[in-house]
């Protein structure tokens, strides 16, 4: 029994590496690098990156991933929240950097890409939830609240970064970016069913609260 | 306040009426616009059609090494008349080049039948379009910027169209 639940996490890391190394190695072969100066790469990579975060965070929060449960796994979801903000900025930054004119249309909404809004949306979410964390105990948010204010914006969050980088035409190899776009919207919705299963078991003592 | 009677008929009909000449307007628009009735109308600018525009590029023979054909038409607004000897500008992200880079710019005249073709670097993605941009920018006609995309990534030739009007 023992051999088994060890084989099953070792299998569980070594699938998110796959779905978040894959990717971000399939990309640093595409030809499209050779035409773009270091700073844009580093943006395009910041944001791969932070999609595979966007990955991460539904995992962690649902305490799938082996050696990290409930309250460890909460301490790391907050490191890679911040991490997410970190790449964002990173990505956004970068491609600033390198067309100006460019981000500044997708900033304000004005842009051609049809991406760009889905992009710029989830970024404002994160940000939001960034601070919202950040700013939780101060505010006196008791958890229900706190999930009240978070699940919306985790969903815009996925869903904004997902059609954002499924849209782009980029370095991205098509077949890792959709599986990795897939991955982040499964664990998203299993954490969401798993978080109102527990929440109706509980039913009687959180509407109490 | 007037207390206007709103019974089930009168709203059908004011319905009605605002349906029939929504349908009308949309199927003659010439009804509002008798002026436009028959006319062309003027391509509009596209929005980022300007970004990393430099004022002025040369007249070339060809942008770089080549391999790509940038090709289109201009016309007047209205009567639809070829324009020649109109000035367009072209830039884009090429294998030779950034979208701001002065050797990603190049400019070519129209010929007799308002056509234009200027050979250019391969264009490749930016910004997750594979896109191209051309200005006329020359003041006898309002300035208009054009941001096409390629269909895929690998097509080796894009094409834009001017329809212009008096500045």
């Amino acid at each position: 029994m023992r051999g088994w639940r060890s084989a099953r996490a070792v299998l569980i890391w070594v699938a998110l590496a796959l779905a978040i190394g894959v990717p971000i190695a399939a990309a640093a072969t595409s030809e499209q690098l050779a035409w773009r100066g270091p700073v844009y790469i580093l943006a395009g990579f910041a944001g791969i990156i932070a999609l595979g975060l966007v990955l991460v965070q539904p995992l962690l929060i649902g305490g799938y991933l082996p050696g990290l449960p409930a309250y460890r796994g909460r301490r790391t979801h907050h490191w890679i929240g911040g991490a997410l903000v970190v790449a964002v900025v990173i990505h956004v930054a970068g491609l600033w950097f390198t067309s100006p004119p460019d981000m500044i249309d997708a900033l304000t909404y004005a842009s051609p890409t049809p991406f760009s809004p889905f992009g710029v949306t989830a970024m404002w979410a994160i940000f939001i939830v960034a601070l919202l964390a950040r700013l939780r105990r101060r505010l006196g948010l008791r958890l229900r609240t706190w999930r009240i204010v978070h699940i919306p914006l985790a969903i815009v969050i996925v869903a904004g970064s997902v059609v954002h980088c499924l849209l782009i035409e980029g370095t991205m190899e098509t077949i890792s970016k959709a599986a990795l776009c897939a991955a982040v919207l499964a664990a998203t919705v299993k954490v969401m069913i798993d978080l109102w299963r527990r929440r109706t078991l509980r039913g009687e003592s959180v509407a109490r609260q | 306040m007037t207390n206007v009677a709103l019974d089930r008929r009168s709203i059908l009909a004011a319905g009605g009426t605002v349906l029939a000449t929504g349908v009308l307007v949309s199927a003659f628009p010439g009804l509002l616009l008798p002026a436009r009735a028959d006319g062309l109308a003027p391509t509009q600018s596209m929005s980022g059609g300007a970004n990393n525009y430099r004022k002025g590029a040369a007249i070339v023979e060809r942008i770089g090494k080549g391999g790509f054909w940038m090709s289109g038409t201009v016309r007047r607004a209205g009567d639809g008349a070829p324009l020649a000897g109109q000035r367009i500008q072209i830039w884009a992200h090429t294998v030779e080049g950034q979208e701001h880079e002065p050797q990603s710019h190049g400019a070519t005249l129209t010929d007799k039948d308002g056509k234009f073709r200027l050979e250019m670097p391969q264009i490749i993605p930016i910004f997750g379009q594979p896109h191209g941009h051309l200005a006329y920018d020359s003041g006898e006609f309002r300035t208009v910027f054009l941001r096409p995309v390629m269909r895929s990534a690998k097509e080796t030739s894009l094409e834009a169209h001017f329809v212009l009007q008096p500045a």
